[in-house]
């Protein structure tokens, strides 16, 4: 645990020019902090604001200077507070200096480890680096900035500077801009330091790494270009999807006054054979089976182990073939990075020539890989180039899985130029399409990239843990609204809309839609509500009455019975009609016949599965509209009409699928207490053995 | 209101039957196949690669068996029917006659294909002429109509299940583009008016007829002479379905290979364009990773298939209880209960649908940003007519312009960002081989974003090559090049092995059958002088002269690890000397010693040293051979 601990300072600017960012900046830390909370419980963080009308610090005291800078919290492991304290950092008055705030952030990191916890050691400053920082007593700014450099270095001390610019800074002076960014960057290229300019509160809220992984190679050893030649590499992975967090089941059985209850839910897997159903069937009983059609081909795993496919820990070279074969669709999964071994100059040498080879001549290279000694199968894969743009970073390749011929369908689909006359773009609508297509620009020239993956938050991670901080203060607070900020990742944003007004008419006008009326059917996403907590920015101006349709505002279609086609769909939908309370039992009626109908028409329990899900979104639907007892008549009814109609099998399966009445739990109208619920298939049990 | 909080509590990865990797069992799939077996599907041979001529027969049952083992991995559900017409000798329900339906023991006529199946249509042919025979079905003279009585087959063989919930299909394999030119007069227009009536009853119940029309270069099939009236085509469906002029073999198999299945829509979504406008799209998955069946629990003796209960128990109490309807996290020392409901309106970010967001150029989309396989996306005029108009202007400009568009994706369960890239279609000789539509990658967001390549930083400058050894670098990949290089062209040597090992255990085979790795590299074509000769320049120019000599003083220096490595397993051989190992097994007295001092056995004997203390004993007497 403690290996990968990590111990933060942040140095934060709260000087005027930053205020209309700070709400943005507090959402960022809190909830590094809570992901600490949860990940990394024992990393330690400080607090160094800058900008402030007061000044304390212990350097101050000890030499002097160091004006308005505030250590607001010494380094400490990570605990609630800190999340609180974060919510609310206090605003400065004055423009502060970041230089000496980066002093007084390491000189705490210095005094408290020294020396040790290299590499652990990380700076995080968050600055608009508008305001000129004060002249040294001795020497040139550089000189001042490159000691301090070389005692990060020394001391092994990281740091990252997010520079908020762009559109906000406007009355910032261009020359002191330039100054600060160049003293900045000395830092990039001295110590181990990154920088990054942030334009939106958005991309301010993804440019600060809130979780921190220590980064684990997948492969050591040589990529093969053949077998003369070989290159030192380690393979690490550059993308891999943050996961929402697996959550425990919880029990509610321990008795309140429990104080040390873990609430844990533990899952216990039986195996029991058809013919006997209360016998369980010891592991060394079981046998695996591998599908083949409708066939189960045993096979013990010592068998299995003899005849598999054998694999040898190696990344082979299989050739070279240009860029344009390999479409960028055909990308499988999350993407490696393949670096020469640190410190070995031949090999950084040797993949920095292919490298740039490879970018020089449009080429790719296709490798064979196996990670691990014995792994189940082979990678094939394409090597792309990764020219490094900084001084002291060695370029290095990316890796993409590619698929095998039996992960790709090959469908043929119309060309678009076979396709009728109507459905063809006329030259207006060409150029109407080609005018949005321009317009809508989210890379514009000069200005930041909007919604660069690598500065872009995950809005539903952030939303979680905002919920989970404000649930362990009240645990019935309601699931916080989507933050504007946050919005901007899921909905247009407004001003790039509103400003494109003329170019997104113009589209309206030329172009025509029209509802098919012969598509009655309900889908299910149509009828999905709109997101919540997501602003009703409806744009009130008249558009052309052409455009029949708009999303936003699209008659639902009424269903009105629980169809053929789309039972589900259509029973979800009267469930969901609020313009009479007749539809409910109307939905559930039909629901219910529906059920029968499989049971009763059944061969050989092939539509059983089909009843199964029926009868449970039934159950569900029930539970949420507190109509418990139909349900429960119901599931009554087919235990006893199943045995009559000679229909055993089908209780088997339910019995089997564990769909128990609804309990008082569950529907507070329920007269059917807990245990109840869950006996009632017991008791069957024995009756149907009787029969 | 969600119907499914469930879903928010799956996790994509322990979950096989999420949608996104797997197309639903619900849309099952009734196919007959039906081939010509007239003396011309005998005759017209058509030249293959290796100048052995082959027929149009074997063309068409070479097809159906390639379709039908990825059918059997993929989509064993499926059930298919094989068919012949214009045989001598008849087998079908009806009795009728010049139809003759192939099957195996164990199998309905229509039901899923088995390995024995496979394995019959593979040695069809050898036994074909003895055992069905060949003939000309439709003669002069006679009112024999074998074309009928094969569609009557086919839609008897059809009749089980509804056709709303299953797909049917009949695939029609013929290189006889007039069946009724020998005949005559009204006899002839008789014959044309009561098939054509067969195929429309057919079609009535929602059965679709699919023409696979073979033909060769010196005669095209002319589909309007007859089987565009029978099929249904019209003016612009025409058009797809002529085959397409290629004269190669391999060219016509890729065709027939391509529509034998039918595509599978995964979603209709909508695509929101402008907060006034929204467009259909249906998306397919074009691409995902094929993965070796789920495991089934059998029981060892009777092999027959074993239940699964899963109960849940009550950690503190020990009671069993249902499956809990909440969830929890521990967050500063409390246990943070969230309810389905809860978690499901948390990932409700967006509306649920594809909202478009803006335009970037290509450039921007990195060779990093990736996370999972691609989704196909093509327009659909089904609910909202126009949206394939407005979905092909906006293709044509990206393409032009170079950009790709960004939307939001709001699935309920994973929402996510990607980028729609629009893909020209791209047509060879051998079909199409890209279709038109938009590409939606997923893209990662900036958490999972890794920076590793910063992990290393050189004190001062990193070494980067010359232009030289970039010369020598680009001299080797034109040396090595792979021409005609196709993503798909390997097959997954693990999943053809697991396969081909469990078709021969199926049909109690006893030899293991070999498969081929197509993913090892071409030794050969590495060892050619030309190609040696570039290695060594390139090698040279990166590694300098004594490249060999600095490495093995290199070996010399072994890290720190492998120094300690080697220490342990010295003292380990020699305490391992201290005991008489042989007495100790033979006298059942290994269990008398500590885990320790088994261990030095093991790690003398560079044997593994994990696991309990019983593992490691009956590792150390199967290694001793007792």
């Amino acid at each position: 645990m403690a290996r990968n601990r990590e111990i933060l300072v942040l140095v934060l600017d709260v000087g005027p020019s930053m205020h209309f960012i700070l709400p943005e900046v507090e959402k960022v830390c809190s909830m590094l902090v809570e992901k600490k909370l949860l990940y990394n419980k024992y990393d330690e963080v400080g607090i160094v604001l800058f900008g402030t009308e007061d000044t304390k610090n212990e350097l101050t005291e000890e030499v002097g200077g160091y004006q308005h800078v505030v250590v607001l919290q010494n380094m400490k492991v990570v605990d609630g507070d800190l999340v609180d304290v974060l919510k609310q950092i206090p605003r400065g008055t004055v423009s502060g200096d970041f230089l000496d705030a980066i002093i007084i952030g390491m000189d705490m990191l210095i005094k408290k480890f020294g020396e040790t916890e290299r590499g652990k050691k990380r700076l995080c400053l968050v600055t608009d680096a508008l305001f000129p920082i004060k002249e040294p007593y001795e020497g040139t700014k550089e000189d001042q900035v490159t000691t301090i450099a070389q005692q990060m270095t020394k001391h092994g001390i990281k740091m990252d500077s997010v520079v908020v610019r762009g559109r906000f800074g406007q009355d910032a002076n261009e020359k002191t801009m330039n100054e600060n960014d160049l003293l900045l960057n000395i830092f990039s290229q001295k110590t181990n330091a990154k920088m990054v300019y942030v334009e939106s509160p958005t991309s301010l809220l993804g440019a600060i790494r809130t979780r921190s992984i220590a980064p684990v190679t997948i492969f050591r050893g040589d990529l093969e270009i053949s077998s003369v030649i070989k290159i030192k590499v380690w393979v690490y992975k550059k993308t891999s999807e943050e996961k929402f967090p697996t959550l425990k089941r919880y029990s509610d059985k321990a008795p309140l006054t429990d104080k040390f209850a873990t609430h844990e839910v533990k899952v216990d897997y039986e195996y029991k054979s058809a013919e006997e159903p209360s016998k369980v069937v010891p592991p060394e009983h079981r046998i695996k089976g591998y599908r083949y059609g409708p066939q189960v081909v045993p096979i013990s795993t010592a068998e299995w182990d003899a005849v598999k496919f054998k694999t040898e820990k190696s990344v082979k070279l299989l050739g070279f073939t240009n860029a344009s074969n390999i479409m960028r669709h055909y990308y499988m999964k999350d993407v490696n990075v393949f670096i020469a071994e640190p410190g070995n100059k031949r090999s950084i040498v040797a993949v920095s020539a292919l490298a740039r080879a490879m970018k020089e001549m449009d080429k790719v290279a296709i490798v064979r890989c196996v990670w691990r000694q014995g792994q189940g199968g082979v990678v094939v894969g394409v090597l792309t180039p990764n020219i490094s743009e900084k001084d002291g970073i060695a370029d290095s390749l990316f890796f993409n899985v590619l698929p095998f011929a039996e992960d790709v369908r090959e469908f043929q689909f119309p060309s678009f130029s076979n396709l009728p006359a109507f459905m063809q773009p006329s030259e207006e609508q060409q150029e109407a399409a080609d005018d949005f297509v321009k317009m809508l620009d989210l890379a514009p020239d000069g200005r930041e990239e909007i919604l660069q993956p690598d500065f872009t938050p995950n809005p539903v991670l952030e939303r979680f843990y905002r919920h989970l901080e404000l649930k362990s203060k009240d645990p019935d607070a309601a699931v916080p609204p989507l933050d504007g900020t946050l919005q901007k990742i899921t909905e247009p944003d407004p001003d790039l809309f509103s400003q494109n007004k003329a170019v997104i008419n113009t589209f309206h006008r030329r172009f025509e839609l029209k509802e098919n009326p012969k598509l009655k059917k309900s889908r299910r996403h149509y009828l999905r509500e709109k997101a919540s907590g997501s602003s009703d920015k409806e744009d009130n101006e008249e558009i052309s009455a052409q455009i029949v349709e708009s999303v936003a505002n699209m008659p639902m279609v009424k269903v009105e019975k629980v169809g053929d086609s789309t039972p589900l769909e259509d029973f979800e939908s009267m469930m969901s009609r609020r313009d009479s309370p007749e539809w409910i039992s109307k939905a559930i009626n039909g629901m219910k016949s529906k059920i029968f109908d499989l049971i009763e028409n059944s061969s050989d329990g092939d539509s059983y599965t089909k009843a199964i899900e029926y009868l449970r979104a039934l159950r569900k639907g029930c539970i949420i509209e507190q109509e418990p007892k139909q349900f429960n008549d119901f599931l009554r009814h087919l235990r006893n009409f199943c045995p009559e109609k000679n229909l055993h099998t089908f209780c088997e399966f339910l019995a089997s699928q564990q769909i128990s009445l609804i309990s008082k739990e569950e529907a507070a109208d329920s007269e059917v207490a807990d245990d109840e619920a869950r006996r009632f298939w017991v008791k069957m049990e024995p009756k149907s053995e009787q029969v | 209101m969600d119907l499914d909080p469930d879903e928010v509590f799956r996790d994509d990865d322990d979950d096989p039957d999420n949608p996104f990797f797997q197309e639903r069992e619900s849309t099952k799939e009734l196919a007959v196949y039906l081939v010509d077996a007239s003396p011309k599907m005998f005759s017209t041979t058509c030249p293959s690669e290796d100048k052995k001529r082959e027929t149009h027969f074997q063309v068409a049952l070479s097809c159906i068996s390639q379709s039908l083992k990825t059918q059997i991995i993929n989509r064993s559900y499926d059930e298919v029917a094989i068919c012949f017409f214009n045989t001598r000798e008849k087998k079908n329900l009806q009795d009728l006659n010049g139809v003759f339906v192939l099957n195996v023991p164990e199998r309905e006529d229509l039901d899923r294909p088995t390995a024995r199946l496979l394995k019959t249509i593979d040695g069809i042919e050898e036994v074909f002429m003895k055992e069905i025979g060949s003939q000309y079905g439709i003669v002069s003279g006679s009112r024999e109509n074998a074309l009928y009585n094969a569609l009557w087959a086919a839609q008897a063989l059809l009749r089980k299940g509804s056709a709303k919930t299953l797909d049917k299909r009949i695939l029609l394999f013929t290189n006889e583009d007039d069946p009724f030119g020998s005949i005559k007069g009204a006899t002839k227009f008789d014959l044309i008016r009561t098939t054509l009536q067969r195929a429309k009853d057919a079609q009535d119940l929602g059965i679709s007829i699919e023409l696979f029309p073979l033909s060769c270069p010196n005669e095209q099939f002319n589909i309007s002479l007859f089987y565009a009236d029978l099929i249904g085509l019209e003016g612009g469906d025409l058009v797809q379905y002529l085959p397409s002029a290629g004269d190669r073999l391999q060219d016509m198999k890729d065709q027939l290979k391509k529509r034998m299945f039918k595509k599978r829509v995964v979603r209709r979504l909508k695509l929101s364009i402008t907060n006034k406008l929204s467009i259909d799209v249906n998306s397919y998955a074009l691409i995902r990773p094929t993965l070796p069946g789920a495991i089934t629990w059998l029981d060892s003796i009777s092999n027959r298939p074993l239940k699964t209960e899963r109960s849940f128990i009550c950690a503190d109490t020990g009671a069993l209880f249902l499956e809990p309807s909440k969830r929890f996290q521990l967050y500063k020392n409390q246990a943070i209960k969230f309810s389905g409901e809860e978690l499901s309106e948390i990932k409700r970010v967006s509306a649920g649908h594809l909202q478009l967001l803006g335009f970037k150029p290509l450039s921007c989309l990195k060779d990093y940003h990736n996370l999972r396989p691609s989704t196909f996306l093509y327009p659909s005029d089904e609910g909202m007519s126009g949206s394939t108009c407005i979905f092909i202007a906006l293709h044509r400009s990206m393409v032009k312009l170079n950009r790709f568009a960004v939307a939001f994706f709001g699935s309920p369960s994973h929402p996510q960002l990607v980028a729609l890239v629009a893909q020209d279609e791209i047509i060879t000789a051998g079909g199409q081989v890209e279709p038109p539509g938009m590409n939606m990658l997923y893209l990662p967001y900036a958490d999972d974003i890794r920076h590793v390549e910063e992990l290393h930083p050189n004190p001062d400058i990193a070494p980067r090559a010359t232009d030289d050894q970039v010369k020598k670098a680009a001299a080797l990949m034109k040396r090595i090049d792979l021409k005609d290089f196709s993503v798909c062209q390997f097959a997954n040597p693990a999943l053809q092995r697991h396969y081909a090992v469990l078709q021969a255990l199926a049909l109690e085979e006893d030899e293991m059958p070999e498969v081929n790795d197509e993913t090892v590299p071409d030794e050969e074509g590495m060892a050619r002088p030309g190609v040696v000769k570039t290695l060594e320049e390139f090698k040279l120019s990166v590694y300098g002269e004594n490249y060999e000599e600095e490495e093995e003083a290199g070996k010399g220096k072994v890290s720190e690890v492998s120094k300690k490595r080697k220490a342990i397993s010295e003292i380990a051989s020699q305490k391992c000397k201290e005991y008489d190992w042989a007495d100790l097994a033979d006298n059942g007295k290994l269990k008398e010693l500590s885990v320790v001092e088994l261990k030095y056995y093991l790690t003398a004997n560079d044997l593994p040293v994990s696991g309990k203390k019983e593992a490691l004993i009956s590792r150390i007497l199967s290694h001793m051979g007792k």
